[in-house]
């Protein structure tokens, strides 16, 4: 069986702004794939190239070669009238709460937006809306307010409700939790987790923040400078790294204990002098 | 669709109602929108209600001053001026409508397509917007008035032309700036078309700001329309504002009153569009905003004292004064607020006590909206100018820096302290530095100025100070402007530039998180040595217990401006007492089972 | 440097000839009664035709085009047809009048401006209100009625300046400055109102950026922020603002020669524009061209010595 999603030596250059110059590759030769049901984890630092992977796949991001297959089917250079075809299996939701929802629109039309272009409309609509805002526990009246009634953890339900409405397979989740505080990531954490296991959906979820990647992903794969260094197993990789990059990274995030932090610490330091 | 299409119609109709109470609740908005309605009036019954024919002489009354029969009195050929006012409002108005009409049907689809899809079109469309811009209007008109004959309306279509470029821009700027947006992008994701996209997600952005414009862009054209016509380069059969003015500036020195009467018709007009614009832009700019006079936020200050007094006086039986004790710094229940328009005081920290020895790291955690920035600003004394201390002191190696019931940070004091005794590295390195001056001179000028050493002697010592932070070519960035430079390299010479001074006390607001983890890590790692090396006490503000852990010696933990806990960094980290840190803490996701959950049953976040 | 001036230029030639090209063939299709205008009722068709010939309106347009080209680059703008002057001749004479005014309203209006705009963002308040208060005031009143407010007021009711007429400062200064005052004053009235709102809110647009809070924060002195850096990053803004205004005197300029009678180009393009004299239209048109041209090139000189950023 072959997976849900499956890149293939992946390479996107962005055009070069002016003549004669050369466009800037974001991304070399990336392979990944992402299996029915599962998650897999993107983890970079800025300029990793993490965000533009998610953008490919979604079509927002040019590819100049390799190949992207979507359940089956190719989608590296797929058109609108394919993407409309796709976006009821395929589905974002982005980082920023804030710009990730139309400021002038109500959060039961932002919901009716995918549906609408399926061809849903009316009471079928509404009944899904309000199933929709109870499997990311809104209340039934969020329907009628805008985005900038809510708080961030409360908008980022609203974008979650808007990749589900059309019970997709794939989510590409573009650092979902890294605007939110602490308190609010941990319950949007559970969220995605719940609806895993309620729907069966596949995550591609990019990160900044080994630890969250760690926590949500059965798989990790390790961004750096475009390339792919490392990924496998999260427990591996995020635990136990091999790549130099990756332990890095490990050990550059700090822990929640003065004294195993002091420790971490001093292990870094030994990699650096290594 | 029907029922679609009805819920949108009826959301529009809520937005639209709500905006337009707020429009006339707004005295300016609600006699500009009367004025505007009576001259479209006018305009329309004019016939009817002119009390005489607009060319009809009175030999017997020139320049009659004003009387029952002559409401305006009657100019020098004997005319009924109240008539020509009367019968000079349509032209006016169809001038303003005929150069909005044009100027958006010219501006605005071509700044719609310029924006969205860029390339060649925006070029091409943005030179010759540009273009028109640059041309002085008046001239242009002119050579069109040679070419084209007196016809008022041509000149004021080919002012339209002139102006649209004003569309132009102003759509193109907003569609630039939503099409990056990231609903943009969700709704391409949904496969959404371009055309639906523009329609659904971008029209509605530039919506608002078009009718401000074209508010603006009618009163522009009756000044032009008036102006051409005040020349004698209008249509002579027509009656206008701009020729009565004409005609009564040649009476000047017999009768003023003919000049008043076009000049107030015009000015009354073109103002209130202006102030319909205005109000509609004020109206559209939400309620909320505080308007205060002075004397509201007294009150509104000297009530919120009163509250913190008696706060303090609840709390006060338990907690002795820190103040009086020897340490570098030490706040005493400081409370600061915003003036609201309700005319109560929004607290952003509330009744706050902490302290810092000299050589300790105390770091200050907090979700968005606990007060620790703006503590860590009322230390600096750097408040925006609308913030209130409402009670409370703060006090600095012995001095005052709030004093008790003074109310108000002491400026002087504080100028003498900061950058010198006191330093702040802020969080957002590249906002941080003024992109018009170069890092040499951004490092060199507060040491000449706040330790009176020489240029030399100061370049040399920041020379040094970035080889400290761990630049490997100080030369070059001492060289360099702020945009020459990246994050991490901006952030270790806004470290350089405030320990440059050796102050006693460094605030730091969320230092690292700006950053990326590996730089984070180097940055701590900096400022840990800095710290052990030069003995200086420290205020460490972060939401990250990561942080925390690897500097700090004490923390204190806020919440909606309050204190929450406060211990040294083992117990509470290890040990936590109150069910917020608690909470806090077991967000952590370190050491956490993968894939189970983090909290209790589902609740709203 | 050189490329990016030469480019500018480049640019600005580009411009001048598009609108040149524009204006000549907008203005000479509709010259057709030229001859019939010049000579009168009177004239016989003969000598309608004889007039025609002479000003060459008989030949192809693109010909005639050519070769007014052709002449312009070699400096030489051709003729009136009603006074037979030379255009360029017309316009040095008149050229100094207009600069003078437009010069020294522009010079008023960016100081009166800078302050009042600076103050207002700075300390708030009454200034602040006040400063919106004129912008709006300053929309509504067109020059041309402020012209005529300051014309009441200080030539008819107060007596104190002239209402009209313009005295050569080679004739006597005092009453030179004297013809000046009034119509600088009605430019810059109207000039001010505006460009201190926009200079207002660039400046409340820089003080709110962190590095100022930073720069205050490393103990620099208030005054130093503001005239230093905040000035200096506000400028760009400003100078963009004030050469908009610049070029709208231009335009204004046309009004108040009329109003105040004075020998401007503005009153030269009204005279020529009623009489139908097409060459020292377009004679005007140029000119105003290249001075924006060069105000332009001028001010993005000053804008990229102010920001690093957009320096070549």
């Amino acid at each position: 069986m072959s997976a849900l999603l499956e890149v293939t030596n992946l390479d996107v250059t962005y055009p070069a702004k002016g003549f004669g110059k050369e466009g800037f590759k974001a991304l070399h030769s990336i392979s990944i794939n992402v299996g029915k049901g599962e998650t897999l984890g993107l983890v970079g630092e800025s300029g990793s190239g993490k965000t533009t992977l998610g953008r490919a796949i979604l079509g927002l991001a040019p590819v100049s070669a390799g190949t992207i297959h979507f359940d089956g089917k190719d989608i590296s250079h797929a058109g609108r009238n394919q993407r409309r075809l796709l976006s009821r299996d395929l589905q974002v939701v982005f980082q920023d709460p804030y710009t990730s929802l139309n400021p002038s629109m109500d959060v039961g039309q932002i919901l009716a937006e995918p549906l609408q272009i399926q061809g849903m409309e009316g009471a079928a609509a509404r009944a899904r809306i309000a199933e929709l805002l109870d499997q990311v526990g809104l209340p039934m009246d969020a329907s009628d307010r805008r985005p900038r009634e809510f708080s961030g953890g409360q908008r980022q339900r609203v974008a979650i409700a808007r990749a589900l409405a059309l019970s997709p397979k794939l989510i590409v989740c573009d650092e979902p939790v890294s605007a939110l505080d602490l308190t609010t990531q941990a319950r949007i954490l559970d969220l995605f987790l719940q609806i895993q296991r309620d729907t069966g959906v596949s995550y591609l979820f990019v990160s900044h923040d080994l630890d969250v990647v760690r926590h949500i992903s059965h798989r990790v794969a390790v961004m750096y400078k475009g390339e792919i260094v490392e990924q496998g197993d999260s427990q591996l990789v995020t635990v136990n790294p091999q790549h130099p990059y990756t332990q890095r990274l490990l050990m550059a995030s700090p822990v929640p204990d003065p004294d195993r932090q002091a420790a971490r610490r001093e292990q870094r330091k030994q990699l650096a002098w290594t | 669709m029907s029922t679609n299409t009805a819920a949108l119609t009826h959301s529009v109709a809520i937005v639209r109602t709500s905006l337009a109470r707020r429009l006339f609740k707004n005295p300016l908005g609600l006699i500009s929108t009367i004025i505007i309605l009576i001259a479209v009036l006018v305009s329309i019954f004019a016939n009817l209600i002119a009390p005489f024919d607009p060319n009809h002489t009175d030999a017997m009354n020139l320049m009659a001053s004003p009387n029952a029969t002559h409401w305006l009195g009657t100019d020098a050929a004997g005319r009924d001026i109240l008539t020509r006012i009367i019968m000079g409002t349509r032209g006016t108005l169809e001038s303003a409508i005929l150069v909005v009409i044009t100027s958006i049907v010219l501006g605005v689809p071509t700044g719609l397509i310029a924006g969205y899809y860029g390339k060649t079109f925006d070029a091409v469309a943005s030179w010759i917007a540009n273009m028109l811009m640059s041309l002085p209007s008046m001239i242009v008109l002119l050579a069109v008035r040679a070419a084209a004959g007196p016809s008022i309306l041509i000149s004021m279509a080919v002012f339209g032309l002139l102006i649209a470029p004003g569309f132009f821009r102003l759509t193109r700027t907003a569609v630039m700036g939503v099409r990056n947006e990231l609903y943009v992008d969700a709704a391409r994701v949904s496969g959404l078309s371009d055309s639906r996209i523009i329609l659904r997600h971008i029209l509605s952005v530039v919506r608002a700001p078009i009718i401000i414009q074209s508010a603006m862009i009618s009163g522009i054209s009756i000044s032009i329309q008036s102006g051409l016509e005040f020349l004698g380069l209008g249509d002579p059969t027509m009656v206008s504002w701009g020729s009565m003015l004409n005609e009564g500036f040649q009476n000047i020195f017999v009768n003023p009153l003919l000049v008043m009467w076009p000049g107030l018709a015009i000015t009354i007009t073109i103002g209130s569009f202006a102030l319909l614009g205005n109000a509609f832009r004020d109206a559209l700019e939400d309620a909320q905003k505080v308007k205060l006079n002075r004397k509201q936020a007294k009150a509104a200050l000297l009530r919120a004292k009163a509250e913190v007094a008696e706060l303090q006086a609840q709390s006060a039986t338990g907690s002795e004064s820190q103040a009086s004790e020897n340490h570098l710094l030490s706040v005493d229940h400081l409370s600061v607020g915003y003036p609201q328009a309700s005319g109560n005081l929004k607290y952003v920290v509330q009744d706050v006590s902490l302290f810092v020895d000299k050589g300790e790291v105390l770091g200050i955690v907090g979700e968005s909206g606990s007060g620790k920035t703006q503590t860590a600003f009322s230390i600096l004394g750097l408040l925006p100018d609308n913030a209130k201390i409402a009670g409370g002191h703060i006090v600095f190696a012995g001095d005052d820096l709030v004093a008790p019931e003074s109310g108000a940070i002491s400026q002087q004091e504080l100028t003498k302290f900061r950058g010198k005794r006191i330093a702040y590295i802020p969080q957002e390195p590249m906002s941080n530095l003024d992109p018009a001056f170069k890092i040499g001179y951004q490092l060199v000028r507060p040491m000449t100025q706040v330790l009176g050493i020489s240029k030399a002697e100061a370049k040399a010592k920041a020379l040094a100070l970035l080889e400290t932070v761990g630049i490997n070519n100080p030369l070059r960035v001492f060289n360099s402007y702020p945009h020459e430079i990246s994050g991490g390299m901006a952030q270790r010479v806004l470290i350089a530039g405030a320990v440059s001074c050796e102050p006693d006390l460094l605030i730091a607001d969320e230092p690292t998180t700006a950053l990326d983890v590996t730089v984070q890590a180097e940055v701590l790692d900096l400022l840990r040595d800095l710290q052990s090396r030069t003995g200086m006490g420290m205020v460490l503000v972060t939401h990250n217990f990561g942080v925390v852990a690897d500097l700090a010696d004490r923390v204190v933990v806020m919440q909606y401006g309050r204190v929450v806990e406060t211990g040294d960094v083992r117990s509470i980290l290890r040990n936590p007492q109150q069910d917020y840190t608690k909470e806090l803490l077991s967000s952590m996701l370190e050491g956490k089972t993968p894939m189970t959950m983090l909290t209790g049953p589902l609740k709203g976040a | 440097m050189f490329r990016f001036i030469a480019k500018r230029l480049g640019s600005g030639a580009v411009l001048l000839l598009v609108i040149s090209t524009l204006t000549y063939f907008l203005l000479f299709f509709s010259s057709s009664s030229v001859a019939r205008n010049l000579l009168g009722d009177t004239a016989t068709p003969e000598q309608i035709v004889a007039k025609t010939h002479e000003l060459g309106l008989d030949r192809p347009i693109l010909a005639r085009y050519l070769e007014w080209l052709g002449n312009a680059v070699h400096g030489d703008l051709g003729t009136s047809w009603f006074t037979s002057q030379p255009i360029l001749e017309a316009l040095a004479t008149r050229i100094p009048v207009t600069l003078t005014i437009v010069l020294f309203a522009i010079g008023t209006a960016a100081i009166l401006a800078t302050v009042l705009g600076m103050s207002a963002a700075v300390k708030g308040g009454f200034i602040d209100r006040a400063v919106q208060f004129l912008a709006i005031a300053g929309f509504a009143v067109p020059n041309f009625v402020v012209a005529i407010i300051v014309v009441t007021l200080f030539a008819i009711n107060l007596a104190l300046l002239p209402a009209t007429g313009w005295v050569p400062l080679a004739e006597d200064p005092t009453q030179w400055a004297k013809s000046l005052v009034l119509p600088v004053s009605a430019l810059v009235i109207n000039t001010v109102a505006s460009a201190a709102q926009q200079i207002r809110s660039a400046f409340k647009d820089v003080l709110s950026r962190d590095w100022v809070r930073t720069l205050r924060s490393r103990g620099i002195k208030n005054s130093e922020i503001l005239f230093k850096h905040v000035l200096r990053s506000a400028a760009p803004a400003g100078l963009t603002v004030l050469s908009l205004q610049f070029v709208g005197m231009l335009g204004g300029s046309v009004i108040i020669e009329s109003i105040f009678a004075l020998p401007g180009i503005g009153h030269l393009i009204v005279d020529s524009t009623t009489q139908g004299d097409t060459p020292v239209v377009m004679g005007v048109v140029v000119f105003t061209v290249v001075v924006v041209i060069v105000v332009n090139l001028a001010v993005d000189l000053l804008n990229g010595w102010l920001n690093p950023k957009v320096r070549v």
